[in-house]
């Protein structure tokens, strides 16, 4: 029997009196890209800190390759880590170290790798994103905000693993950065054969970097299916969504959640 | 807003419980995970460089006015009873056993207490640590304990070189202002020292390195909101260091001398 390589299963989370995730199903197979779509406030990232771990569900079930993650110990935690890489929204990158050391973290620290043969890895991981050599030498702060999610994604892919997590990967950069950054996505999400999950509100990046797009409102998934359905869904929220109106079904949440 | 006056007692007792709560079960969290391999050596060494050899300079200061004052002030006061002789054993006892722990304890809360607390603060709200987490390093291990085992470490370290530079201040005054003969100024100093005057003042720093590394880190690690969580992280971390540093120093000197 095969599982899907993520499988949730009434995942609800609430802060205080705020429920923000009330029953999530969703099922990512192995080697597809699902993107989760949503209006600011919606729930996307608690979603994803969810299934990566970061914040520990209140009820139901999340499974990576059929086995329970809910609830876990903090080293069975590292080991489902290891099969994960993610790309932060902001980029996270570690501001007090180089590039290459960025990118060589993972490699260096959780699984002890020699400095000099990590850095080979490193220099590779950035030319892979389009980087050169040079690069690596610098510190984060001298790198413009494409560079910079540039770096992330090489960071997220070092350790090559089997699920790829994007936080909003295109926010915060003009339109043509977005599209390389989109292309890279796509590229490297095949090259390795992982599996990704990301978060946007971006239709543009979800439509070229998803094959299956599902859509978060009032922390349910209203709607889910593949990019090409999109367009006639025949869901009022959903076309609300893609096209932008800001009359709909939809009224636009004004607090944080 | 009108809140009767017992509601307000009991939020605030209540509030003081829930803090006391939390930093315990942090501090027992990091400790427990600090004696646990991976050990992170470099991160370990950089924190100490950071916390020891940078601190030097304030703490070398604060040390030598503190020993010139006391010795200017004891003189004014003893030389009315003709006492003048106790001035060199006054200064090396108040700076081993209170002074310069105390002193040296709250400087390096200033200095680096803020200074953590603002780093960690920052890696926080920037997502720096979840991004630890991500990349399977444990954030306790590779953030809060090696902190921890370096102000532990070298707050003793930097409370001895206080000691001694405050010393000399005391001599400097002694000799050249208030006409000390200085081999009985030195002989007068020594002669008086305990083991234990040292020692009780190296067991303060020791502890006041825990509870600056602690509040630096816990307040970094628990702040929320941007610039404006973590400027209240930094207060927060050098306020509740400097008022700990002063309640355990009572209960520490308790303890030693109280027969």
């Amino acid at each position: 029997m095969t599982f899907p390589k993520i499988s949730l299963r009434g995942v609800t989370k609430s802060f205080g009196s705020k429920k923000v995730l009330q029953g999530i199903d969703l099922d990512v197979a192995k080697g597809e890209s699902m993107v989760v779509i949503g209006g600011s406030g919606s729930g996307k990232s608690v979603l994803l800190k969810c299934i990566l771990g970061l914040l520990r569900p209140d009820s139901g079930s999340i499974k990576i390759d059929g086995e329970e993650t809910v609830g876990i110990s903090s080293r069975q935690r590292a080991a489902v880590m290891r099969k994960f890489g993610m790309l932060f929204q902001g980029g996270a990158l570690f501001d007090s170290l180089r590039v290459w050391e960025n990118v060589a973290f993972g490699p260096i620290q959780s699984e002890g790798m020699d400095p000099a043969k990590a850095r080979e890895i490193a220099i590779a991981k950035l030319g892979a994103v389009g980087l050169g050599p040079e690069i690596g030498d610098l510190f984060p702060s001298e790198l413009s905000g494409g560079m910079q999610k540039r770096v992330a994604l090489a960071r997220a892919i070092a350790r090559e693993p089997e699920i790829i997590f994007f936080d909003e990967p295109t926010t915060g950069l003009d339109p043509i950065m977005a599209d390389v950054i989109n292309e890279l996505i796509v590229k490297c999400v095949s090259d390795l054969g992982a599996t990704a999950v990301s978060i946007t509100h971006d239709m543009a990046s979800a439509r070229k970097i998803g094959h299956r797009i599902a859509m978060l409102y009032e922390g349910k998934l209203i709607w889910q299916g593949p990019v090409s359905e999109i367009d006639h869904c025949g869901n009022a929220h959903v076309e609300q969504f893609i096209h932008g109106r800001a009359e709909g079904p939809i009224q636009m949440q004004v607090r944080k959640l | 807003m009108n809140i009767p006056l017992v509601t307000l007692l009991g939020r605030t007792t209540l509030a003081f419980l829930a803090a006391t709560g939390a930093v315990t079960s942090f501090a027992g969290e990091a400790l427990r995970r600090a004696v646990q391999p991976p050990y992170y050596r470099r991160q370990i060494l950089r924190q100490m460089m950071e916390i020891g050899y940078y601190s030097l300079p304030v703490v070398g200061l604060t040390a030598i006015f503190t020993g010139m004052v006391l010795a200017l002030q004891s003189y004014t006061g003893f030389a009315r009873f003709s006492a003048e002789s106790a001035i060199p054993n006054v200064v090396v006892v108040s700076l081993t056993r209170e002074l310069g722990p105390v002193l040296a304890g709250l400087m390096v809360a200033g200095r680096v207490g803020a200074a953590m607390a603002a780093e960690i603060g920052t890696m926080r709200v920037t997502e720096q640590i979840d991004a630890l987490t991500t990349l399977s390093t444990d954030p306790f291990k590779y953030l809060v304990a090696p902190r921890l085992i370096a102000g532990i470490v070298t707050l003793p370290m930097l409370v001895l070189v206080a000691d001694i530079i405050g010393v000399l201040g005391g001599y400097l005054v002694g000799v050249y202002k208030l006409d000390f003969n200085d081999a009985t100024y030195i002989r007068n100093t020594m002669d008086f020292l305990q083991f234990q005057d040292v020692f009780s003042g190296l067991v303060k720093a020791a502890v006041f390195g825990f509870l600056i590394t602690l509040m630096g880190c816990y307040h970094g690690y628990k702040s929320r909101g941007g610039a404006q969580g973590v400027g209240m992280a930094t207060t927060n971390a050098v306020v509740s260091a400097s008022i700990l540093i002063l309640t355990f120093n009572y209960f520490i000197t308790e303890a030693f001398f109280a027969r």
